[in-house]
């Protein structure tokens, strides 16, 4: 008990001792705001249970969801198989928490690409300027021109279908925004006196992006993430419904939507529940985000 | 509480506004009262001295979430604390008008002048589409606008401050109010365009015998300008006079913010800061 | 009294705008031309450059040795790259895409038949975003934290979480296969097929200026779910957008101006705050139906809808890599086309811009 008041006392401290005890206030502090809003509670308990059920995998299901059962196919729901079993025997609860792991998958690989890349474009655009900006902005420009889903497509009939194309073939749609979020950030921020101070210590270009510029945008272009992550899940979706993301029998939510779609009339919930596990999660993204942007951000959205 | 020289056109007595916030409740206006009549009254105070929350109260124009409450708020003769929506309605515009500060986001950006002039006619009169246009060009000739046709189809943002504060008046006073309410109406001008301004104002204040109530922070403004003086801090009035008489004003407040006005005649070596007593916030003010 | 204030001149008038608004008009012909070279850039380094064999892709695995030859002849494989990318552009600019491996015909020919369909869908699509969503987003934004707010935000939160295809899928199952209020996938019922004569390829029309009133009603019962579906998703977006933009416009001062001067709650909200908000709609429109082209390749799928989305899909599972780069530098240049289109109007209705 008294530990724990000290410790509320110390991250609400008026003076900061140190750095860290610094930004360890700034997190509580935005914490603090973000819990003030129940909607985006709900969105980070989704994100929660996700990374949660994702980890407990192996412990929370009965098979691997790979095993054919084909005396057992197109069960309805019960307490056996809580949400029933697909054309193969497979139980679909089995897939669906198995299926969670490809979407941490595609979400974690696809932020590592994005976001060094959009930073990386963003920031030196925007700081250095001149035909440097001028060039990597029409870079930015032409993939944001391009439809995500269709060039997606074009980019796997060129490489084949395959999990890791379709999230390189996201990737390469999705980086557009971080780029212009992040140079946008980097022109405000280019002419402040603390840039100024760096450069006269004689900082070299790449450690004021990297040390000062950098970290600036970040919060940004975290927020921005999260509001797409939605999206990209969404496409990595469509994209496994057509066949072109994770092959049979990995149990790809979107793909299983697809094998499902013949049997929607009379065994609805073989294509109907990875859809819903599809909307939850999304939605626990859309709801995180709009949350992390009213306390990042709160002028633009209402 | 001075009396108006005739029979008053505004009654304010006892006015509360008070907003209900996450943090707490925030008392914007605590126990204003006054009486208008056909005159020039000044409302000094700082920012958040709950001034104009009190010109938004008397519309009936507070922010949601803002509750109003007085014993008395009354326009000739209209109670404004349960008088009902349509009434409101005729009341602004045609009966109490507002001024606000800067014309660049008070002036509808994709509506031309003369359409929102117009509009403000006829909102308040069944006159056709000519009558109305003949009378807005009238009217922005009458604050000197040197050439209504044009201004007349011109947009907000190509016009100047000072012209678009006139604008704004000629708006404001082409339903013909008895009262007008200015909020600041020279704060975001250049000095030189603050006169011409206010001398339009005044013009026709004095030609229509209307009352005005000035808003401002600028003391020495509302002294030149107005005949009597409300001096407001914290929500509260703290002292009432008349402009000939601020001189031998008698709160502290008011004698800190005269002994803060850099006078052109020297004297001072290092303007005083202005001291600020608690009590100025619980104790009544200055009997009359 | 004098007005001759320096402050007070009027901005000089549209007389002397000429130069520079040619040279914006220059500025975004460079723009768009530049935008057209990275798409076909990427197009082109899609179709040739990254498969192992970008002859093959084309011609598909039957083809006879001679095909193979005239193809990789034809694409200029043995000259360098740059040359074979001004002869793709050659090409494009003739409007040759191409001939398909699975028709044999032109790409070009068979996006033209397939393409009033998709056109159909994403503007019936559009228009029930447009009159449904805008007017939702305005209640929404009217009555902050009231009911109507928080039902049109989660509508508009289920609209966009929503996986399309999926949504299209229930909705086939509730309203077709066991409520029986629309037709099932397709465009017409089988038996209807042929009878109308295309002559715009929008088969509503055309069935109404054959007067052939009973397809027109199979045409629109097959319609409705589908576009439904597309729409819902427009409209989550738009309503969302439009509530943002009113909430923005509504906090103006220019609206506390328009109350003082004693309007109706009615007009204050439509004739001032609206039509602000109108301005920056158009941008959102705009990029709702570019939007709805793509999004059209999944709904198209799950009903059978004979358009654009279905050929490239249809073209992609069938490796014929003319079909798809053809399809995707259409689909692409409407994007472009219609992005540019809503950026010009914008410029004609705000007068702030102009």
């Amino acid at each position: 008990m008294l530990a724990e008041i000290t410790l509320r006392n110390w991250l609400l401290a008026e003076i900061p001792q140190s750095k860290s005890q610094a930004r360890c206030q700034r997190v509580y502090i935005s914490w603090l705001a973000f819990r003030r809003n129940p909607v985006a509670v709900i969105g980070l308990l989704i994100i929660a249970s996700l990374v949660a059920v994702a980890a407990l995998a192996p412990w929370i299901t009965a098979s691997d969801g790979l095993e054919l059962h084909l005396s057992e196919r197109l069960q309805a729901p019960g307490s056996e198989h809580w949400f029933g079993t697909d054309e193969l025997g497979r139980d679909i609860f089995d897939r669906i928490i198995w299926g969670s792991r490809i979407t941490l998958y595609i979400v974690a690989l696809v932020s590592i690409i994005v976001v060094p890349i959009g930073l990386l474009v963003g920031t030196v655009a925007g700081y250095i300027g001149g035909w440097v900006d001028t060039v990597l902005m029409r870079l930015t420009d032409i993939f944001l021109a391009f439809p995500r889903l269709i060039l997606a497509m074009a980019l796997v009939a060129a490489l084949g279908p395959g999990l890791e194309n379709a999230v390189l073939a996201i990737a390469l749609t999705t980086w557009s925004p971080f780029a212009r979020i992040a140079r946008a950030e980097a022109l405000t921020i280019r002419n402040s006196e603390f840039i100024l101070a760096a450069q006269v210590q004689g900082v070299s270009t790449a450690g004021i992006l990297l040390r000062h510029v950098t970290p600036l945008c970040l919060s940004s272009v975290i927020v921005r993430l999260t509001l797409d992550m939605a999206g990209i899940i969404l496409t990595a979706a469509g994209l496994g419904f057509l066949g072109l993301g994770a092959q049979p029998p990995t149990p790809e939510w979107g793909a299983m939507i697809s094998l499902g779609r013949q049997y929607l009339i009379d065994q609805w919930w073989v294509p109907t529940v990875p859809g819903i596990a599809i909307l939850v999660v999304s939605l626990g993204f859309n709801l995180l985000g709009d949350g992390l942007r009213d306390v990042f951000d709160p002028k633009s959205g209402g | 509480m001075t009396r108006a020289p005739e029979a008053p056109l505004l009654s304010v007595e006892d006015l509360h506004v008070t907003y209900d916030t996450p943090t707490g409740l925030v008392r914007a206006v605590r126990g204003v009262s006054f009486e208008l009549g056909r005159e020039k009254l000044g409302i000094v105070g700082e920012s958040g001295s709950g001034k104009s929350q009190t010109g938004r109260a008397i519309l009936g124009l507070t922010a949601p979430g803002g509750q109003v409450s007085a014993r008395r708020l009354d326009f000739e003769g209209t109670d404004l604390l349960t008088a009902n929506h349509r009434t409101m309605r005729r009341i602004r515009g045609a009966g109490i008008s507002m001024i606000m500060q800067d014309p660049k986001y008070s002036l509808n950006p994709v509506m031309t002048v003369g359409a929102q002039i117009e509009e403000a006619f006829r909102i308040h009169s069944k006159a056709s589409k000519q009558e109305a246009r003949l009378r807005t060009l009238e009217m922005l000739r009458t604050v000197k606008i040197r050439e209504p046709e044009r201004v007349y189809k011109a947009y907000p943002h190509e016009v100047s401050g000072g012209m678009g504060q006139r604008i704004m008046i000629a708006m404001m006073m082409i339903p013909e109010p008895d009262i007008i309410i200015a909020d600041e109406p020279t704060s975001a001008l250049d000095v030189t365009v603050q006169l011409q301004v206010l001398a339009v104002l005044d013009d026709m204040i004095s030609e229509r015998g209307m009352g005005l109530i000035f808003i401002s922070h600028d003391l020495n403004l509302i002294a030149s300008f107005c005949d009597r003086i409300l001096i407001m801090y914290g929500g509260k009035v703290m002292e009432e006079c008349t402009a000939a008489d601020l001189g031998q004003a008698k709160h502290p407040y008011t004698r800190g913010l005269l002994n803060c006005l850099p006078s052109l005649e020297g004297g001072h070596d290092e303007l005083p800061v202005l001291q600020r007593d608690p009590s100025w916030l619980t104790s009544p003010g200055v009997p009359e | 009294m004098d007005q001759s204030t320096p402050g007070d001149q009027q901005s000089a008038g549209p007389g002397l705008a000429l130069p520079s608004n040619l040279l914006k008009i220059v500025g975004v012909f460079a723009s768009l031309a530049l935008t057209f070279i990275g798409l076909t850039a990427i197009t082109f380094i899609i179709g040739r450059v990254m498969p192992a064999d970008p002859v093959l892709a084309i011609v598909g695995d039957r083809a006879s040795q001679e095909v193979y030859d005239q193809v990789f002849l034809q694409l200029g494989l043995d000259k360098p790259i740059y040359i074979q990318y001004f002869k793709y552009l050659g090409q494009l600019a003739e409007g040759d895409l191409g001939t398909s491996i699975m028709t044999a015909q032109p790409v070009a020919d068979d996006i033209l038949r397939f393409f009033p369909a998709t056109l159909e869908l994403a503007t019936v699509a559009t228009l029930l975003g447009i009159f449904v969503g805008i007017p939702m987003g305005v209640v929404a934004a009217v009555h902050k934290g009231r009911w109507p707010d928080h039902i049109v935000r989660v509508i508009g939160l289920i609209g966009y979480s929503a996986p399309i295809f999926w949504l299209g899928m229930v909705a086939l199952l509730v309203f077709y296969a066991r409520l029986d209020w629309v037709a099932g996938p397709g465009r017409l019922d089988v038996y209807y097929d042929g009878i109308v004569e295309p002559k715009t390829g929008v088969l509503m029309i055309d069935a109404a200026m054959s007067g052939e009133w009973e397809i027109f009603r199979n045409a629109f019962s097959h319609l409705v779910l589908p576009a439904s579906i597309l729409g819902t998703f427009a409209l989550a977006y738009i309503a969302r957008m439009t509530r943002s933009f009113m909430l923005d416009q509504l906090s103006q001062e220019y609206i506390l101006t328009a109350r003082v001067k004693g309007m109706p709650e009615r007009n204050v909200i439509w004739g001032h705050a609206f039509r602000n908000v109108l301005v920056q709609l158009i941008t959102i429109i705009g990029l709702t139906y570019a939007s709805l082209l793509e999004g059209s390749v999944l709904t198209e799928t799950v009903f059978s809808w004979p358009g654009i989305g279905q050929y490239i899909t249809n073209s992609l599972f069938n490796n014929d890599m003319n079909a798809v780069l053809g399809g995707t530098i259409v689909v692409g240049i409407c994007f472009v086309g219609i992005n540019l289109l809503s950026d010009l109007l914008y410029r004609l209705v705000d007068p702030r811009v102009r």
